[in-house]
């Protein structure tokens, strides 16, 4: 009895508001604007808790290995059946909100956590928006303030072949949708921008599935005041008060998980994502050290370098699944992950031999890493021919080569004998006993 | 007898070319067209009627720059007699018009908390930005030659404005010098905010330059937005073809050749042709020739149904809108605070008064034959004698 009603309390004041009704309809999809006046067990708060965070991490998962967004949808429809839907509705329903405010409060705590939470509960609002009937979306649309009416069959027909030359021109296929709205300009400022929408008269033509991009942003940025509002009122009261009940539950729940999952099997011949960053430390030649580096600090590479450097993890044994994991959760964070979709996962399939004329690329020899000529702003190329004598010196000696073998190398440099280099620098930094490493990063190194 | 008084009279009538305060004293005294101007911003509310905003007018702040580049902020008037006041007085040697405030711009509060209410929609584009693809002139020069680019962004810009956003009260003036401003002043266009202006200048935006960037227009996708597509076959393709070809000799020289060149991503497509040109130098094809040809050898290898790579389906018209296509000064329309020069006021350093554009006829528009301050006062001299003779002076 106590617990409930502190759960009660606990969600009201995490709302940051009053009490109400969680703001859902019976059978539809939860808006969680208000804390609901529910009775839940302590056994609950934890359980549901994990279930729904079964449902975002995998979630995250499927992000993180580029799934389509039909592929999305599938996936998000499936982890919900499995782990959060019950035999009667209300229960679902329910269990779907206590467990979402039960995860603010776990998530609310810092800003990386706030980040991954928004970011995913984000998600899993947009698949399961895409997955309910035209009928509650429209409701749903309301709630947001988008009371979009849709386009009568007369009008639809006089512009329909704009709408399909708009579909076509930013990628989709030629089929138009069947519902549109038509709205005046100034509510969709981002997709004018973008040349998105047909505009005629002051008027945009937007589609459905933009719709629901309009829908998500609006339930993003209600989740991210909540956010901070839910973290107030944790530091401020709920923290020293459930000192000895919620809050430890609470911190164990959020060190559980957190961030993308990386794990795979490991293999003789195969390298995995989470084995990057280390042996780019241990064993990886400069160039591709560099590479890596400049990835991580610009959340981008060109195109030169993505071949150079991605044809190299290609051949160090990076499946293409972890590749397009690895390159979206960088370059997302530069251009977002539709972009990527788009713009970069082609070729990377492409790399592969998935696309085009199926060509199984080999990663780049010496010889044509040392002739390339990288122009501004790129990064690939040899660095033992490019980088000015002071960023060599400071490069190497990143790595850890100092001294007479230093000199050597710089040595070598000046007299433009750039084969052979990284074997030098791996043996002065002990690392020639990782000689299997080298083997199987498969570059090659003229003798 | 009466033949050689005229002459005479346009002797001394002429006015020497020039920028002063004296000059500029008698255009604010006798030309400024002070009554249209006030009542233009005034947007009807200098009305007697009840739907009249009283305040509304003396809330527009206008900047004045004087002789010796003092600058004067906050200026704003209660009625057209004190604007016209105070710009006899001042003779600025250049007005700007800012947007409406909240609160009135002399707010002697001490808070100048400066909130726009509300602002045309405005654009300014500048020749001197097209500089890496015209080769007549460079920097502050423009000539009958590299104009045209002017003319063509008002015509794509104005039929977009009315087409696509429905706006209707657009007017469009030369900046005096190497440009033109848009001012729309639909009050629809005047409610927006920030973000929905910088979505109207992205929406225009094509060409995104950068010391990095060789390619700076990117067409994707299969076909073209409406819009640009629009653009495209009703102005710019044969404002290229017909017109820029040959005036800026595109082809002419391997260095301009190349520039165009290295706009296709495909090097052996473009090594292929670069050999071929380069082997044609010393053919007897007059120069008119040669660019039409080029262009045309050009565009069959990229439209040639061989071309199936996916960077290439756009590449002729990415290169048509990289030399032709509008470019904004996106800065000027994002920001409801900005200023704008005035229209009818005297560029310094041409003497070219900033006349309003009419966008239905602006291929007859020539920016070397606008009126100037001294032309202008010399009409009025001899307007003057003109009017004394015959009174029998």
């Amino acid at each position: 009895m106590e617990i409930v009603r502190s759960h009660r309390q606990i969600a009201a004041a995490a709302a940051g508001g009053g009490g109400g009704d969680g703001g859902g309809r019976a059978g539809g999809l939860p808006t969680y604007r208000l804390a609901p006046q529910l009775e839940v067990r302590l056994e609950e708060f934890e359980l549901f808790a994990i279930d729904r965070l079964g449902v975002l991490k995998g979630i995250a998962d499927g992000l993180s290995r580029g799934k389509r967004p039909e592929e999305m949808e599938k996936l998000v429809n499936e982890l919900w059946k499995a782990r959060m839907r019950r035999q009667d509705p209300a229960e679902t329903l329910n269990k779907d909100i206590i467990s979402h405010f039960v995860l603010r409060l776990v998530y609310c705590r810092t800003e990386e956590l706030r980040k991954w939470f928004l970011s995913m509960e984000t998600t899993l609002f947009r698949y399961r928006f895409r997955l309910e009937s035209h009928e509650s979306q429209r409701m749903l649309m309301s709630e947001f303030q988008l009371p979009y009416k849709a386009l009568p069959h007369l009008e639809f027909e006089a512009v329909k072949d704009k709408l399909s030359q708009v579909a076509r021109s930013i990628g989709q296929s030629a089929t138009v949708e069947s519902v549109f709205f038509k709205v005046p300009f100034e509510e969709v400022p981002d997709l004018v921008a973008s040349r998105r929408v047909f505009l005629s008269k002051g008027y945009a033509y937007v589609a459905m599935s933009q719709v629901v991009s309009l829908v998500v942003t609006q339930f993003r940025c209600n989740i991210s005041k909540a956010l901070v509002l839910t973290n107030r009122k944790w530091m401020a009261t709920i923290k020293e008060e459930e000192k000895d009940r919620l809050t430890p539950i609470v911190e164990a729940l959020s060190n559980a998980y957190f961030g993308p999952d990386y794990s795979q099997p490991k293999d003789a011949v195969e390298i995995s994502l989470k084995d990057i960053d280390q042996l780019a430390r241990t064993s990886f030649p400069l160039c591709m050290r560099h590479m890596l580096e400049k990835l991580r600090e610009n959340h981008h590479l060109k195109h030169g370098g993505r071949m150079q450097f991605g044809l190299f993890l290609k051949g160090a044994g990076l499946k293409l699944e972890d590749a397009l994991a690895f390159w979206r959760a960088e370059f997302s964070q530069k251009v977002g992950s539709e972009r990527f979709d788009k713009e970069y996962a082609y070729s990377i399939r492409h790399n592969y031999g998935k696309e085009g004329k199926r060509t199984d690329y080999t990663p780049y020899s010496c010889q044509k890493i040392i002739s390339a000529t990288p122009g501004v702003g790129d990064h690939h190329g040899c660095p033992y021919r490019h980088f000015g004598e002071e960023n060599l010196r400071a490069a190497l000696n990143k790595m850890g080569v100092s001294g007479h073998p230093l000199e050597e190398i710089m040595d070598k440099v000046k007299n433009r004998h750039y084969q052979v280099l990284n074997l030098t620098v791996l043996a002065s930094i002990g690392n020639l006993l990782n000689f299997d490493h080298l083997n199987h990063l498969k570059y090659e190194i003229h003798s | 007898m009466e033949i050689d008084g005229q002459h005479q009279q346009e002797a001394t009538t002429a006015v020497p070319h020039g920028f002063n305060a004296d000059y500029l004293r008698i255009y604010y005294g006798k030309l400024f067209p002070h009554g249209d101007f006030f009542k233009w911003l005034s947007y009807g509310n200098d009305g007697k009627h009840p739907g009249c905003d009283q305040s509304f007018v003396g809330r527009r702040e206008f900047s004045f720059t004087l002789e010796n580049d003092i600058y004067l902020r906050f200026q704003s008037f209660d009625s057209v007699a004190e604007m016209e006041n105070s710009i006899k007085e001042k003779c600025p040697f250049k007005i700007d018009i800012g947007p409406p405030a909240k609160r009135h711009a002399y707010a002697q509060s001490g808070n100048n908390v400066f909130v726009p209410v509300e602002r045309e929609l405005i654009f300014d584009i500048d020749i001197s930005d097209y500089d890496d693809v015209r080769y007549c002139c460079s920097g502050a020069d423009v000539c009958k030659d590299c104009w045209p680019l002017m003319t063509i962004a008002i015509k794509i810009l104005d039929a977009s404005l009315r087409d696509d956003f429905g706006f209707n009260h657009i007017l469009w003036a030369y900046s005096g010098r190497r440009g033109v401003h848009c001012w729309v002043c639909d009050s629809r266009a005047r409610k927006l905010n920030n973000e929905q202006r910088a979505a109207i200048a992205d929406y225009f935006r094509v060409y995104k330059g950068g010391e990095n960037t060789m390619k700076k227009v990117s067409l994707t996708g299969p076909v073209l937005h409406p819009f640009l597509a629009r653009s495209y076959t009703d102005v710019l393709k044969c404002f290229f073809e017909d017109k820029l070809l040959l005036s800026q000799q595109l082809f002419a020289s391997e260095e301009r050749y190349r520039k165009i060149l290295d706009l296709i991503p495909d090097e052996n497509i473009a090594s292929e042709l670069h050999d071929k040109w380069q082997g044609n130098r010393r053919s007897s094809i007059s120069k008119e020739d040669v660019n039409a040809t080029r262009w045309e050898q050009l565009k069959t290898t990229l439209q040639s149904g061989k071309q199936k790579a996916q960077g290439l389906r756009r590449c002729v018209e990415e290169i048509v809108f990289s030399y032709t296509y509008p470019r904004l000064d996106m800065e000027v329309s994002k920001h409801m605070n900005h200023l704008l020069k005035a229209p009818f006021c005297i560029h310094p350093k041409t003497g070219r008064v900033c006349v309003p554009i009419d966008p239905n006829n602006c291929d007859d528009f020539d920016p070397t034959t606008v009126p100037t301050l001294s032309q202008l006062l010399g009409e009025l001299n001899a307007d003057g004698l003109h009017s004394n003779s015959e009174n029998g002076k």
